[in-house]
């Protein structure tokens, strides 16, 4: 039973070029700020063509297995991308992710059970594509609900370590491959379900000794894995579209995975095996260090003050200040000091917060002028010249032990030099240590005052400071 | 379609993916990486083709599940992505 009006396959190839084109423009566009958001839509449309076009396929016969299936996944991707708060896309990003390769490994393994009859009729290259999307597709599952577990505190965010990891991780995986090559081999089903097993193991086991800090450069391997797992599965099933849109994503995925760890000062294998952000070896000398220091504290009010006085201001907004939704009212107090004639910037650092750009997307949420952004290379010979940086929430990407300490885990991160203004406000909810687990000399600093509080409560405060002042 | 022809796709696909995010600016890595996190939702293409032509019951378990997955990763990841953009539009 097909329906009347089913397309040849000849058709059906050419709405996925269209596809493919609209795909790559969208992509590139996605890259360059005034274009991004017409860059994601023309992808979305190119992407709903192969979608309907599919539909018209000769070789579909249970329309209202897939139409259920897209009516239940419309709702839920729609309500959770609705619904869920700014803070949280990350971890939203991460579970989109993780699905989309359950999704690859899904059709790998009913192409299998339809296919493999057990003896070797299976073309090779088939069955090598199939075990190749289970296995790449599982462990983006897997690993993907980790990253999402970690980042929504479901798991700590530190690394979980244990003896002996990186060998059992190992062996697991080569035990995997190996169930992978007798289900090639023998085309049993007991051993494809070994494979599907062992690999979301793997997923687990491969996240978990990772650092939060780092979540946002593993999702985006993760990502770049989903894209191969489902490039794989064009090969299975000989369908353009599917490659193209894999394989895409597979490169270009991997290509930002290497940006992103470049703008840490990173390479991926130090994010993947380094533990960052582990138990540091000297902890205890360094929380004893720290019993040594001193640090200052300041009021609202007097911080206001310096504030209002100032003549040139440059803020410094981290992840305390996602946390705390001050994004309107730091705007409030820059609204109200470049009244008074106190010259406003903000220092972006391409890490600051749990994802590259997430200062952007709230700065942005609260209206303020794009010209006032600075990025860190166009900010950092600022800083000489600034009177007051204001640090609200940052930490690790103020850290000076990323240029001074070599044994430090973030030495030769490029950071914000905001110890070279006069005065430094530091906004914290208290002196814990930020998300890669370091002290933080800065706050040490005689320049530095600390300012302790919710960046919100403590944000408002200071533009009730300021207006008195 | 010859298995080299899917190869050819796939290497000038890679070489693609490669030229076209050359150059990113930071602040767009989230939001790029969102996107294509999308992108690779056409995984759901595959999931329709094999719930259309599944023949048994755990084929048909397994390929609703897969077209459930693709579908949030598709509609899911586009509207968050515009959701993320939507904050840089220029006033």
């Amino acid at each position: 039973m097909t329906t009347p009006l089913a397309l040849s396959q000849t058709a059906i190839n050419f709405t996925y070029l269209v596809a493919a084109v609209l795909l790559i423009v969208g992509i590139r566009r996605l890259s360059a700020p005034p274009t991004a958001r017409s860059g994601n839509v023309i992808a979305a449309v190119g992407m709903t063509i192969a979608i309907v076009f599919t539909f018209l396929d000769g070789d579909i016969d249970e329309y209202w297995l897939i139409a259920a299936g897209m009516a239940v996944g419309t709702v839920v991707g729609v309500a959770s991308a609705r619904l869920v708060k700014m803070t949280a896309i990350p971890q939203m990003v991460a579970l989109f992710n993780g699905v989309g390769g359950g999704a690859a490994a899904l059709v790998a393994a009913s192409e299998f059970h339809r296919l493999a009859p057990g003896g070797g009729h299976l073309a090779g290259d088939d069955v090598g594509a199939m075990l190749f999307s289970a296995l790449i597709g599982s462990v983006s599952f897997a690993g993907s609900l980790v990253a999402f577990a970690k980042l929504q505190e479901l798991l700590p965010g530190r690394p979980i370590v244990f003896a002996a990891q990186q060998v059992t991780n190992a062996a697991l995986f080569a035990a995997t491959v190996a169930c992978g090559v007798l289900a090639g081999a023998t085309e049993d089903g007991v051993w494809m379900v070994l494979l599907l097993v062992g690999a979301l193991l793997f997923g687990v086991l491969l996240v978990l000794p990772i650092g939060g800090a780092d979540m946002p450069v593993v999702i985006s391997l993760l990502n770049a894995f989903t894209g191969l797992a489902a490039a794989s599965t064009g090969f299975v099933l000989e369908n353009t579209a599917l490659i193209i849109g894999g394989t895409l994503v597979g490169a270009s995925g991997t290509l930002l995975t290497i940006l992103m760890g470049r703008a840490m000062n990173r390479s991926l294998a130090n994010v993947l095996f380094g533990a960052f952000g582990a138990a540091p070896p000297g902890g205890a000398a360094v929380a004893a260090s720290t019993d040594g220091k001193s640090y200052r504290e300041i009021t609202a009010e007097d911080a206001a003050v310096m504030l209002a006085y100032a003549n040139r201001v440059v803020i410094v907004p981290g992840y305390g200040l996602a946390v705390a939704q001050a994004q309107h009212a730091v705007r409030e107090l820059a609204d109200l000091l470049e009244k008074r004639g106190v010259d406003v910037k903000y220092a972006i650092h391409p890490v600051a917060g749990r994802m590259p750009g997430h200062m952007n997307v709230l700065l942005a949420e609260a209206n303020v002028p794009y010209p006032q952004l600075f990025d860190m290379e166009d900010i950092n010979p600022e800083f000489p010249h600034t009177d007051v940086a204001l640090v609200i929430g940052a930490n690790d990407v103020t850290n000076p032990a990323a240029r001074s300490v070599p044994e430090s885990p973030i030495y030769g991160m490029p950071i914000l030099n905001v110890d070279e203004a006069a005065n430094v406000v530091v906004l914290k909810r208290s002196m814990s240590p930020g998300f890669a687990g370091i002290d933080n000399d800065l706050y040490y600093n005689a320049k530095t005052a600390m300012l302790f509080g919710d960046a919100k409560s403590s944000v408002e405060k200071l533009v009730a400071g300021v207006k008195a002042a | 379609m010859s298995l080299l022809n899917s190869i050819t796709i796939f290497v000038l696909a890679v070489f693609i993916g490669f030229e076209i995010i050359s150059k990113v600016p930071a602040m767009l890595h989230t939001p790029l990486m969102s996107g294509t996190n999308a992108i690779h939702g056409i995984v759901l293409v595959g999931a329709m083709l094999v719930a259309g032509s599944a023949d048994s019951t755990l084929e048909q378990v397994l390929a609703f599940i897969a077209v459930v997955f693709a579908t949030v990763n598709v509609v899911g990841g586009f509207l968050v992505t515009d959701r993320m953009l939507e904050m840089f539009k220029r006033r």
